[in-house]
């Protein structure tokens, strides 16, 4: 019989942090050794990015526009539109291109990359990559961290870009303003950190989508359940987390900013 | 019915457990496991449900640990291995899922090649062919090469399964409940084809089951897991001349289903 050195609870969540230090420690171990899973990466590179293309697109020039209308009514009342531009771009490339970028990924791919692996797992389909002497880790985790990692900075730029120009039309069919002189100004009001913090920003947030829900998939138990319970923790863990990291790292971005 | 059955060798030992104990949690359920699987034997496990027959041949392919206890697979002590040579004994056993574990995303072909193009990358296309032709012609199921595993029947998917572990070429099987949730006929093709492993791939192979019709067909011997440790070894008919209740009642109800 099983005896705990403290109790049973506290065992359990020693063990459980125990486990996620590893399954880091292990990506970033096999990341780099052969053999190179490319197939497979591109496969879910794919998956990740190509395939989340519409619901960005979409979101992405909804938000553009939605924003555009709900703060035009503050600034017309000051008679400053004409700052619409630059505010505009400062609120999308700063934050929320990559925060809503991040959140549609956790809750499209985070919760298949969980699902996925957690049937895979409670079918026993890992157990048996492993006994087949396949290193399922290597096969399964590590191709869908690297592409979330990947595709997340990729698909924030393409959210930029296209909540930019949802917000152009809002802004050019009220101000009358040319894209060019629409776009001068957006591009004057933003600097390189911004643009460079962002991209840094998602690929964090890449990276935690991609290893929240590789790791409830990959643990995942008591068959069906346990499946959707992976699922949905996956999402719900990696948007916690997402805007944990979007505070620290605005923190981290604002005192370089400052200095 | 048991015709053609190779000879066994006694005298070389592939698996030898000793003193086996593991538990989940507060669950006691290997108590004091000794066991021996020799050359060219069929061994099968009998048990009932949750008295830890799969949990022995999980432990014996590295992927569970055992808690005491040695685990000497083809002289190696499994639990000793680093990644490597864990990996390396594992291409020397075949595993058959009990509901055959096939890569549900990938057609019958990918499935069978999945373990084969990660350990023999030096493989041509041609020999990858033809190592699926001869082992899609040992569980007879040429016709199914690209078909997903969701469109196959339940026997079918065993048979792919084992399939899949045959492709390269293992030295001992482990088949966790090969005819569970199988009709009678099915389940009778089951029992043959591993009878046919075992004779054509030259396999050893522990059978974990609690189909006694199974074990009657498959088995050079019988090992009865109850409470833990193996209570009877020996043929078909010494395993169950015993006044032992608990063995009896195994029988009976078994037949009586």
């Amino acid at each position: 019989m099983r005896k705990y050195v403290t109790t049973r609870r506290l065992d359990r969540l020693f063990l459980e942090l125990y486990r996620i230090y590893t399954f880091v420690i292990r990506f970033f171990k096999e990341v780099f050794l052969p053999p190179y899973e490319a197939k497979e990466i591109i496969a879910q590179c794919y998956e990740v990015g190509v395939r989340s293309l519409p619901l960005i697109s979409l979101t992405g020039f909804i938000i553009g526009i939605v924003f555009t209308n709900q703060s035009r009514p503050s600034l017309a009342e000051f008679g400053a539109t004409s700052w619409l531009p630059s505010l505009i771009s400062i609120a999308i490339v700063r934050a929320l291109a990559p925060l809503v970028t991040a959140i549609i990924a956790a809750g499209r791919v985070g919760s298949s990359i969980g699902a996925e692996l957690g049937s895979m797992k409670v079918t026993e389909q890992i157990d048996a990559m492993e006994v087949s002497a396949t290193n399922p880790f290597k096969f399964l985790v590590v191709s869908r961290v690297l592409a979330t990692t990947l595709m997340v900075p990729a698909l924030t730029m393409y959210t930029m870009f296209v909540a930019l120009m949802g917000a152009y039309l809002s802004v050019h069919q009220n101000e009358l303003t040319s894209i060019t002189t629409y776009f001068v100004q957006v591009f004057s009001a933003i600097s390189f950190l911004d643009i460079f913090s962002s991209i840094i920003k998602s690929f964090l947030f890449g990276f935690t989508i991609g290893m929240v829900g590789s790791y409830k998939g990959y643990f995942s138990s008591k068959g069906t359940e346990g499946v959707g319970k992976a699922a949905n923790s996956s999402v719900v863990t990696a948007m916690f987390l997402i805007f944990i990291e979007e505070l620290l790292t605005m923190q981290i971005i604002n005192a370089i900013r400052a200095f | 019915m048991k015709k053609d059955k190779p000879k066994i060798d006694y005298s070389n030992k592939v698996i030898e457990i000793r003193g086996l104990e593991k538990s989940f949690d507060e669950l006691d359920i290997l108590r004091g496991v000794d066991l021996d699987l020799y050359q060219g034997e069929n061994l099968v496990v009998l048990g009932r449900s949750g008295t830890g027959k799969s949990v022995l041949i999980k432990i014996i392919s590295g992927l569970l640990k055992p808690d005491i206890g040695r685990v000497n697979v083809l002289g190696q002590e499994v639990e000793k291995l680093n990644a490597k040579e864990l990996q390396a004994l594992r291409l020397k056993i075949g595993f058959s899922f009990q509901n055959s574990a096939l890569y549900d995303s990938m057609t019958i072909r990918e499935n069978l090649e999945f373990p084969l193009v990660r350990n023999s990358r030096h493989l041509s296309r041609k020999d990858i062919d033809r190592i699926i032709d001869v082992v899609l012609d040992a569980v007879g199921l040429a016709q199914t090469i690209n078909q997903m595993p969701s469109e196959l029947s339940g026997g079918q998917r065993k048979r792919i399964g084992i399939a899949r572990t045959l492709i390269l070429r293992p030295e001992i099987m482990l088949y966790d409940e090969p005819t569970a949730g199988l009709d009678p006929i099915t389940s009778i093709e089951i029992n043959k084809l591993i009878n046919e492993v075992q004779r054509r791939f030259k396999t050893s192979s522990i059978i974990i089951t609690h189909d006694l019709t199974c074990a009657r067909e498959t088995g050079d011997r019988i090992a009865m897991l109850l409470d833990g440790q193996f209570q009877r070894q020996g043929t078909f008919e010494e395993v169950f001349d015993t006044e032992d209740e608990r063995i009896q009642s195994f029988y009976n109800y078994n037949f009586i289903q």
